[in-house]
């Protein structure tokens, strides 16, 4: 019955797509239908039902982005983010963003998480404005998509205490409780709540690894440009500099740090930004090293500019692109740096929910093909995709091309 | 080529000031951590007397100044030294493992560098295709799991439930060629997926990034078809971001495996360097950092070279 | 003792023997002590024993915890590897059974004043070293020197504290002679510190050589990796079926595991406890479950605030639920605690002294006589320590709120834990390996002055009664005396002890043993390697 159904719909949904003369769509399902028929001799049923719901799974997906992006133009078009416009740039947003992010790791998350909501809030609406909706409309459903998962993750991050059903620690039922309506997810080797460990996750990790990545790049690229306007023994020092820190290995000189100066979170956020700061400085030395010697920035330097206008009028929009691209793979390594952290005992202190540890705790039951592991790890796998999305509609944007 | 040669020799005289620069940071931190040798030699079970007496046997009760340039007069002969914990020859310990890590480290790299490298240029032909999403969402959910976990993954399909290749990495002497390939056919594949999205996708951007250029523009208004636009003319010129990651990726294929080790039983130098400072055994940390930075510093020499060899305005500087 | 009753313990033990549940030696004990001779006894053995191990194979097994850091030098033993290693190509004076009892290794015989101050073990005249060599009371005295005296570095050291002199009596054996009575000096010999090494000219111990007289001869060796042994032919001992032996360094859990089940290793130490049940279902798998005298403990300083309080004490004794952890954090491998360090696993065990049970209420109440409602306190631990041990403080501390306490649980670095944490910080987690007798582990832990009492806890009539208990060759009185030992480290001690870890470990299905496995240590106390056999 099933089957038939499936074949059916597959097959009216084709003729109505080769009817109305749409290429796109019409391609799509008929290839469908011819995969389905070779799945359904070879793995039965099954198959055809784990690939009715993937298609199911993706157009929900698609659908979801679709209504997000109309949503952010109707937004941007009613113009939800005038009252914030007057001199606040984006920049002073980010930068109190990053200061007030750090402040409530130091002091613990209090009265602070609302601050923290005010500006998110203040960041997805600042941009919203009748021009940026012309620039809405042309980012592709991945894109859309990615925005969308940034924002539940920043959501559920924020709102994480009275979204969680049970508390952070709290063991409320019998280890690898299999999932029920009360428990989404399971439970996990103690018999806390999976879903509210996720939720609470969202925050912990997120947040350590947004802050790390920021002050990474925020050294990294400003050491950068510096050391390509200045040139001569500034670069070379640095340079050279930055050669010390990347020959020692990454994980070798966090368990050094942090045996040294005590596994504190302010300390893995100082060591993960020391890390990967030579890497950002490096790309950022070698992209705008490409500009440096272009002939307009010959021009500016005649006409006598000073080298902070050279780097933010001249460089810094003409190097961008690779930095935007490299921010969206190096956030997804500080990840996995947390994880590998607490693999020598080093990372997030216990009970904190961190999806790089609750990864690792229960590894060694993928052997098995239990699934436990594969939660947090696909919450990390989504919000690393959604992110890389979102930069390459940026990089596209940035890059100038207007074609399709 | 002569301006090349002085780089050359210049980056060299560096880097040995470079090393210097390590070994003393390396040295003192080791200092700085909580515990000494004779502790995490005798663990749980160590009494005042035994340690006392194993500091001095040891050579620890001298002042540590005293020690790095005791250490640091033999290492500029190089002769690195024995471990203060087994007293064996430093050499004797790394070497092969040393050999090893290198051996598997190119395994991985002639896989990856190529096909990320294709994979990128048809990605930046055909982006925003579904053939660019596909590429994309695989290749960011390989590195977005944590290595061992990947490993595990690998080792659950490719040799529980299928048997294609064994689990355990352990390689001996007698082996050839093909049945090293074999053995280590899991590590290698590992570490494949783990470098790959990062040469990719640099790959894609830093074409992206050029095709709005006047010059490209030109080619396309006479005509020339998209793949032979991206292949001859825009490559060429984003050849420097894209071997600068290429050579930060290899330096960690060496450097950054200790986890894929652990995982897959591979005799590779990682294991050693962890080992070793667990134990304080400041010879053998010391001679495995200056060996990951000599890496460091030839490749990041290279990737400078080919940067300058690919856009030969960086020659002359103004 | 009447006929019938013996008969029916022959009965018992055939039976046994036939179901293989049972070693050759504890079979012969037993047979002997039911009052059959030693040869009636032997010919009991192999008609009611179904299967006779079978020689042959090359036996190769994953061993944890093996380092680029490991060395030949007894007395700086200390990781498993090394353990394992030196029980398959070196000997002791006296070996842990399978059984649990004492049996004798290079020593055949071994017999003490009646003041329990003077000790005589005769050697086994037959034993060899893999030179060729044969072993000595030159050798015993050098290996036994190598951990005594000013210079010495040994680990081994504060053992053999009370050992004043070692003679040699020309006739081939020994003798201790102590500074104070100790009844349990043949226990104190097989700790893995005292294996015999060959003596250099100079009456030093040669341990570089890797020479030694146990089961097989190590040919090949790389630190960190593996090692191959051969069978020693001239073994003193029995058993040694495999002809040859091959270690491999695994420290990664899951790969030993899949080692094992993808049949590239014939057995493997250390399984983790949360993949038993999984592993238990494949068909080519055999787990190996057993109760031990390792120990977690959680020692309190006792003489700082607020510890020295007997009732912050006791509510904090009372405020842990055991049975919880022992379900979720080892999956029930392992033995309930009752806050006095004497597992059921070592002799004299005081069975009789009543568990102690969860009871929040209780504790809040010892609280009130404190004045300390709502006490809160730090409890480090680290990964390290033992399988869950981090989520085991977590779970405790859940367990304490009910209580009215705040546990704050601190994940200390596993580097440095031993030096920087541990009789440092004032309330933390340890871990301890199985010692084979009550004694062993009081002395090293609980005595008044001893280096690591790391509760601090000084309580004179313990120490009385443990000094007595030294000097007791009569069995029932040694008994009362632990009995009342423990009763005081149980209601006044400063140590919580949570539960006594099971040796888990795994063999696929062909290799077989006894069906009784050494306590002492992982694989049979380390013994695998001459006690296994494989079964076609």
């Amino acid at each position: 019955m099933f089957v038939i159904v499936y074949f059916a719909a597959l097959l009216v949904g084709s003729s109505v797509a080769a009817y109305f003369n749409q290429r796109t769509p019409f391609l799509l399902l008929f290839t469908l239908t011819l995969v389905s028929m070779v799945l359904g001799i070879v793995g039965g049923r099954g198959a055809l039902e784990m690939v009715a719901i993937g298609a199911g799974v993706l157009a929900a997906a698609a659908m979801v982005s679709y209504g997000f992006k109309e949503f952010l133009i109707q937004m941007a078009e009613g113009d939800a983010g005038a009252f914030l416009k007057g001199g606040s740039t984006l920049l002073t947003a980010l930068a109190v963003f990053t200061a007030l992010t750090l402040m409530s790791f130091w002091f613990g998350w209090g009265i602070t998480e609302i601050f923290v909501g005010l500006i998110m809030l203040t960041l997805i609406l600042a941009p919203l404005s009748p021009e940026t909706a012309k620039e809405l409309r042309t980012a592709p459903l991945t894109a859309a998509f990615g925005m969308f998962v940034i924002f539940i993750y920043a959501v559920l991050g924020i709102f994480a205490p009275w979204i969680a059903p049970s508390g952070e620690a709290e063991v409320i039922t019998q280890a690898f409780a299999p999932a029920d309506e009360n428990l989404l997810l399971g439970a996990d080797q103690l018999g806390r709540d999976m879903f509210s460990r996720i939720v609470y996750g969202a925050r912990n990790s997120v947040g350590l690894a947004i802050v790390a990545t920021l002050s990474a790049f925020i050294l990294g690229a400003l050491a950068g440009l510096l050391a390509a306007t200045k040139g001569g023994w500034f670069d070379q020092f640095m340079g050279r500099f930055a050669d010390v820190i990347m020959s020692i290995p990454s994980l070798i000189f966090s368990l050094l740090m942090l045996s040294i100066f005590g596994p504190e979170i302010h300390v893995i956020i100082i060591a993960v930004a020391i890390i990967y700061a030579p890497r950002v400085f490096r790309l950022t030395r070698a992209v705008a090293g490409n500009v440096v010697v272009m002939d307009y920035i010959e021009a500016a330097k005649l006409r006598g500019e000073g080298t902070w206008y050279l780097i933010r009028k001249e460089i810094l929009p003409n190097s961008t692109a690779p930095l935007v691209a490299e921010f969206g793979l190096e956030f997804c390594f500080v990840f996995l740096l947390v994880a590998g952290l607490s693999f020598l005992g080093l990372g997030i202190q216990p009970p904190t929910a961190d999806w790089g540890s609750m990864v690792r705790d229960n590894a060694t039951l993928i052997s098995f093909g239990d699934i436990t592991p594969l939660i947090p790890a696909a919450a990390i796998a989504l919000l690393t995709i959604a992110v890389n999305f979102v930069v390459d509609w940026m990089l596209f944007r940035s890059s100038g091309l207007k074609e399709n | 080529m002569g301006d090349i040669a002085r780089l050359i020799g210049q980056r060299f005289g560096l880097g040995l000031i470079i090393l210097l620069a390590i070994s003393i940071i390396i040295f003192f931190m080791v200092e700085l951590l909580p515990g000494d040798i004779a502790q995490a030699v005798l663990g749980q079970s160590a009494t005042e007397d035994n340690l006392a007496a194993l500091r001095k046997e040891m050579g620890l009760d001298k002042p540590a100044v005293v020690r790095y340039l005791a250490w640091l007069k033999d290492a500029v002969l190089f002769d690195f030294g024995n471990s203060v914990v087994t007293q064996e020859k430093v050499t004797t310990i790394i070497g092969d493992r040393f050999l090893n890590t290198l051996f598997l480290a190119a395994y991985a790299a002639v896989i990856a560098v190529p096909v990320s490298i294709a994979l990128g240029v048809v990605v930046a032909l055909l982006r925003n295709s579904i053939f660019d999403r596909v590429a994309n969402v695989v290749t960011l959910s390989f590195i977005s799991s944590p290595e061992f976990f990947l490993g595990y993954i690998l080792i659950l399909y490719f040799s529980v439930n299928w048997g294609l290749f064994p689990a355990i990495a352990s390689i001996s002497e007698g082996m050839n060629f093909l049945q090293l390939l074999e053995r280590t056919f899991l590590p290698a594949l590992t570490l494949v997926l783990v470098v790959m999205a990062h040469m990719m996708r640099m790959t894609r951007a830093a074409i992206i990034n050029l095709l709005a250029s006047p010059y490209i523009e030109m080619a396309k208004l006479k005509g020339t078809p998209p793949w032979r636009v991206i292949v001859s003319h825009a490559l060429p010129n984003a050849w420097a971001p894209i071997i600068n990651v290429i050579a930060l990726n290899l330096a960690y294929l060496i450097t950054g495996v200790v986890l894929v080790e652990v995982v897959f039983v591979y005799p590779g130098i990682g294991q050693a360097l962890v080992d070793a400072v667990s134990k304080r055994d400041f010879p053998v940390v010391q001679a495995c950092c200056l060996i990951f930075a000599s890496t460091f510093i030839l490749l990041n020499l290279a990737a400078d070279i080919g940067a300058i060899l690919t856009n030969p305005r960086l020659r002359h500087p103004k | 003792m009447t006929y019938t009753r013996d008969q029916v313990v022959l009965d018992r033990l055939a039976q046994a023997a036939r179901q293989g549940s049972i070693s050759r030696r504890s079979f012969m004990n037993a047979a002997i002590a039911a009052g059959v001779t030693a040869s009636a006894a032997t010919g009991l053995w192999t008609t009611s024993a179904k299967a006779m191990p079978k020689r042959g194979g090359t036996y190769r097994v994953a061993q944890h915890d093996g380092n680029t850091s490991d060395q030949h030098d007894p007395g700086k033993y200390q990781s498993n590897y090394e353990i394992s290693m030196t029980h398959t190509f070196r000997s002791y004076l006296t070996m842990i059974n399978a059984d649990g009892t004492l049996g004798g290794d290079l020593a055949t015989d071994w017999s003490a004043t009646p003041d329990a101050r003077e000790w005589t073990f005769k050697l086994n005249s037959a034993a060899t070293f893999h030179s060729g060599a044969k072993v000595t009371a030159t050798d015993v005295l050098a290996s036994m020197n190598h951990h005594r005296g000013e210079q010495s570095t040994s680990a081994a050291k504060s053992l053999l504290e009370s050992v004043e002199d070692i003679v040699d009596n020309g006739d081939g054996s020994v003798t201790f002679k102590l500074g104070a009575p100790n009844a349990d000096l043949p226990w104190i010999m097989p700790d893995y510190h005292l294996p015999i090494v060959p003596a250099n000219a100079d009456g030093t111990a040669n341990w570089q050589s890797g020479d030694g007289s146990g089961p097989y001869r190590l040919v090949e060796n790389e630190f960190g990796v593996s090692s191959r042994f051969v069978r020693h032919e001239g073994w003193h001992g029995e058993g040694a079926y495999f002809d040859e032996v091959v270690f491999l360094a695994i420290n990664d859990p899951n790969a030993r595991q899949t080692a094992l089940v993808t049949g590239d290793v014939d057995a493997c130490s250390l399984l983790e406890n949360k993949t038993l049940a999984l592993l238990g279902r494949d068909p080519n798998i055999e787990v190996d479950n057993i109760s031990s005298a390792q120990c977690i403990t959680m020692p309190m300083h006792v003489d700082v605030a607020p510890f020295d309080n007997n009732d912050v004490r006791m509510a904090l004794k009372l405020s842990i639920n055991r049975e919880e952890l022992i379900e979720k954090i080892t999956f029930g491998a392992a033995t309930i605690g009752n806050d006095f360090h004497h597992s059921p696993a070592m002799p004299y065990f005081p069975s009789e002294i009543p568990q102690r049970e969860y009871d929040p209420d209780k504790a809040k109440w010892h609280l009130q006589q404190a004045g300390m409602e709502n006490l809160e306190v730090s409890f480090s631990t680290a990964d390290s320590i033992t399988t869950g041990a981090v989520d085991a403080a977590i779970l405790y501390a859940e367990h304490a709120k009910a209580a009215g306490i705040t546990i704050n649980v601190v994940r200390e670095p596993n580097d440095g834990y031993w030096s920087d944490v541990w009789l440092v910080k004032p309330w933390c987690m340890v871990t301890w390996g199985a010692r084979p007798t009550p004694d062993v582990m009081y002395t090293l832990a609980y005595k008044d002055d001893a280096a690591w009492n790391e509760s601090h806890w000084k309580n004179p009539e313990f120490n009385k009664l443990l000094l007595q208990a030294k000097a007791e060759l009569d069995d029932a009185k040694r008994a009362q005396m632990y009995h009342d030992m423990g009763m005081l480290a149980r209601d006044d001690g400063g140590t919580v002890i949570p539960y006594f870890p099971n040796f888990v470990y795994g063999r696929r299905s062909n290799v077989k043993h006894v069906g009784q496995l050494s306590p002492a240590w992982q694989m049979d106390g380390y013994r695998h390697a001459s006690r296994w056999w494989f079964d076609g």
